[in-house]
């Protein structure tokens, strides 16, 4: 019964949908209050329909009925019971309900921030989320339908993906999603623009909240997928460039691009229809990863369920929203005049040259990922693009964007003024040139290629370092001087210090271990002892093990270095359910990095093939992702309702005003 | 020239989109063999360490049978071996098996510890033939029909549905052509 009230409540929530997409665009032209008004009270009931509908497939999980095809397939009554709630999203018809719950979500809350936003603007972005709620649930009505019933009901179900019986993998999808989705309204506030042929800083002010809450969604998600990847599957890396990472990678880029200019708008009212075009292209990056993830038109080693009819469908969905927005925007974007004036050096300026470096890095994951595709459209032949390809051409773009990004928070809006600027990155460019030093007196190998990455990675965080203390004066303020200036800092200041604070954490993270990891691949029988690193590691036992819904091997090591030993272990699964083989590394921070040793199947019977890593830094990595996040929430926290102008005549804050000395 | 600039990225998005839709209606994890509807590569394979009977292009003659690519040393054919077992117990049709690039007796070992489905074997020690079937990995099975023409190539493990909804009914029509 609970599986015919979701079903029927998803129905429900899509002829709601509907009704408020035509009541709010009638009401837009003619003016009648009514029309908007059922218009925004519709967008909360839609949602409490999708989260009704949701919790009824979560039940359907949670009891394990296997009467519903879709638990039958994807979960099984020998599972955690946790696993099986995470399994309602684990699996394609569930994720995509996970997807009208969190578009619904961000609708209902849109509307109900109704007052900040001019009528017309509000109405119309609300009607554009309306167009786009009415096709995914339509996506999943049609051709995912996730309460479909089987009878009579199987005794037991084909067992969940055992690569997803884990809380990496339990968690990320959402965080993703949250990003995904969260774009959608940038997007939708950009259509909306184009409609009514103006953009303001009232409007930058209004969308640029939502694209770094999904900005910041969707830079946890991806670091959580890339961790999950790290400790799970077992090759002692943290990205692949696999088609469904890239197919994440490039909404964050464009959307990086997007948080920037938007900024632009907000304070200077300029770069109006680049801004738009981003907003458009970021949530169309968005739609083009789900495209590339359910259709199968690349393969993947998280290829879904490959359905040719799903496929069609998103690509439907892609047309009419990419299509649609790009043709109101050829047709309306010349509508949108700027006001400010532009300097090349300037804040502005900068922030445009920042935009450029990402979107060449964004061309080139779109181009490296899709290019097998077109290879294969227009010649048959079947290749695939490696690794090698992205990490050539992706370093050097992203040291040229971290080189500017160092000083470009140092620059005033509207004009810059270059020289003092450059003084002032005096104690930065010190800095980093002493540790290019440092690390080639230091590395035992890639002295150059270290030398250069750790200088620019220290650059970019001593001009982030430059730029706070500047501002709240730090060197040649009084203590209670700099106190108050940091407390009356905007919001957006020290996100923005913080996010490339976590950048520069991560690229020392992601230079360390890529060119200092350490790999041994060896055939070792138990009481081997081979070394990596320093370390020396024994293969002390191999013992078989039989888990809730896995059989398993466990391999247990131990491993000295410098007269400390330490034990770690790590597995070998089998799902005889799903005939699937996982792995868990065996892995132990250590010094500055990660011993991570993953090992194989004993076939040849002289024993068991072992991969060994020692993976300095890589800790930087999610820390520094959690970092640029950190500084995402805390910008996001920036209202910046008030022009930058007036917020200066006003009084300072009591607090503040206490702080000081008298 | 300002108006014409604002169609560009309308007009990449269609170029993108329609090689988008022409992608839906290929499946890139399939490799066109160019062996498909041909006759097999000619060979006369000897017989695996251990084993007396080899396995050449003649005994494919006369009936369906599947010719499956394995070896020790590939982990997807441990998946795959059960269901290979299965049919071979059922004995609907004979399973040829073309060892690859295994040493010496290693073949032997495998089968005796997990069970022989195969009905002959070949043993391809350079992996000579493997280049003349096109063979990209192992797991792979080939369907050949009566006439000794490959009509399908399966690249990896086998699984039950795979084996239910595309191999069985494919071998059921060529046995009755």
């Amino acid at each position: 019964m609970t599986s015919e009230i979701g079903h029927f409540a998803l129905i429900l929530a899509f002829m709601t949908a509907i009704a408020q997409a035509v009541s709010l665009f009638i009401g837009v032209n003619s003016g009648d209050g009514r029309f908007s008004v059922f218009g925004q009270r519709a967008s909360i009931v839609i949602f409490a329909l999708a989260a009704l509908s949701f919790g009824c497939l979560m039940h359907a999980f949670g009891t394990s009925d296997f009467s519903v095809v879709n638990v039958f397939e994807n979960s099984h009554s020998a599972k955690p019971f946790i696993y099986k709630l995470t399994g309602t999203w684990g699996n394609h018809e569930g994720s995509m309900l996970l997807w009208v719950l969190i578009l619904t979500l961000f609708s209902a809350m849109l509307a109900a921030q109704g007052r900040a936003a001019p009528a017309k603007l509000h109405m119309l972005t609300l009607g554009v989320q309306a167009l786009i709620i009415t096709a995914f649930i339509a996506f999943i009505l049609f051709t995912s339908n996730p309460f479909e019933r089987l009878f009579p009901a199987p005794p037991d179900g084909t067992g969940l993906n055992p690569l997803l019986q884990d809380p990496g993998l339990a968690i990320h999808p959402p965080f993703l999603y949250l990003g995904y989705v969260g774009f959608s309204i940038p997007f939708s506030f950009a259509v909306a623009a184009l409609v009514l042929g103006k953009a303001d800083s009232v409007w930058g002010r209004l969308v640029r909240p939502w694209a770094l809450a999904a900005w910041t969604f969707l830079t946890i998600g991806i670091a959580l997928g890339s961790w999950w990847a790290y400790y799970e599957l077992g090759w002692g890396g943290w990205w692949a460039w696999d088609p469904v990472e890239n197919a994440s990678f490039m909404p964050w880029l464009a959307g990086t691009a997007l948080i920037h200019s938007v900024r632009v708008v907000e304070r200077r009212d300029a770069l109006k229809g680049w801004a738009i075009l981003l907003a458009i292209a970021t949530f169309s990056l968005s739609l083009v990863g789900t495209f590339l993830v359910r259709s199968g038109v690349l393969t993947s080693v998280h290829a879904f369920a490959v359905d040719p009819a799903r496929g069609v469908f998103i690509l439907a969905i892609l047309v009419l929203a990419i299509g649609g927005a790009l043709t109101v925007y050829a047709l309306r974007a010349s509508a949108l005049t700027p006001t400010g004036r532009f300097e090349p050096v300037s804040r502005e300026g900068g922030l445009i040259l920042n935009n450029v470096f990402l979107l060449a890095a964004c061309a080139v994951v779109f181009f490296g990922t899709f290019y097998p595709l077109f290879i294969d459209v227009l010649t048959g032949d079947k290749i695939t693009v490696l690794a090698p390809y992205f990490n050539l051409i992706f370093p050097p773009i992203t040291f040229l964007a971290m080189a500017f990004a160092a000083f470009g928070t140092l620059l005033a809006w509207k004009r810059a003024d270059a020289n003092s600027i450059l003084r002032k990155m005096i104690p930065a460019a010190a800095a980093a040139l002493v540790a290019a030093v440092i690390v080639l007196v230091i590395a035992d190998r890639a002295r150059a290629l270290g030398a250069f990455s750790i200088m620019m990675v220290i650059w970019l965080a001593g001009g982030a370092l430059t730029e706070i203390a500047q501002r709240i004066k730090l060197f040649g303020g009084s203590f209670g001087d700099t106190l108050s200036r940091a407390r009356g800092l905007p919001a957006a200041a020290w996100g923005s210090t913080l996010a490339h604070l976590g950048l520069a954490l991560f690229a020392f993270g992601a230079a360390g271990i890529s060119l200092w990891k350490s790999e041994e691949v060896v055939l070792m029988a138990e009481g081997d002892i081979s070394e990596v690193a320093g370390y020396a590691v024994t293969l002390k036992s191999v013992e078989r093990l039989r888990g809730p819904n896995y059989e398993a091997e466990r391999a247990t090591f131990s491993a000295a270095k410098g007269g400390e030993s330490f034990t770690l272990s790590g597995e070998r699964r089998f799902y005889p359910i799903r005939q699937m083989e996982t792995s868990e590394a065996a892995i132990r921070a250590h010094g500055v990095g990660d011993l991570y040793i993953s090992f194989g199947e004993n076939t040849s019977g002289r024993g068991w093939p072992v991969r060994l890593f020692y993976n300095p830094f890589v800790g930087c990595l999610w820390w520094g992702a959690g970092l640029t996040a950190f500084g995402g929430l805390v910008a996001f926290g920036d209202r910046g309702r008030k022009p930058a102008r007036l917020k200066r005549k006003k009084p300072a804050p009591a607090g503040s005003a206490e702080a000081a000395p008298a | 020239m300002r108006k014409v600039v604002l169609f560009a990225p309308l007009i990449v998005f269609v170029v993108v989109g329609s090689f988008f839709a022409w992608g839906l209606t290929r499946d890139p994890s399939r490799i066109p063999s160019q062996l498909i509807d041909r006759p097999l590569p000619e060979f006369d394979l000897p017989a695996i360490q251990g084993f007396s009977e080899g396995l050449s292009t003649e005994d494919f003659k006369g009936q369906v049978t599947l010719l499956n690519v394995f070896a020790s040393w590939c982990v997807s054919c441990h998946i795959e071996h059960p269901l290979l077992m299965e049919l071979a117990a059922k004995g609907d049709i004979p399973i040829y098996g073309l060892n690859w690039k295994e040493k010496p007796g290693d073949g032997k070992a495998w089968l005796d510890r997990l069970g022989n489905p195969y009905s002959m074997i070949g043993d391809d020690r350079q992996g000579r033939v493997a280049i003349d079937l096109g063979v990209t990995g192992a797991p792979e099975t080939f369907v050949v029909d009566k006439g000794g023409r490959v009509r399908y190539v399966f690249i990896g493990p086998i699984t039950q549905r795979s084996w239910e909804e595309t191999l069985a009914p494919l071998i059921e029509e060529l046995r009755k052509s």
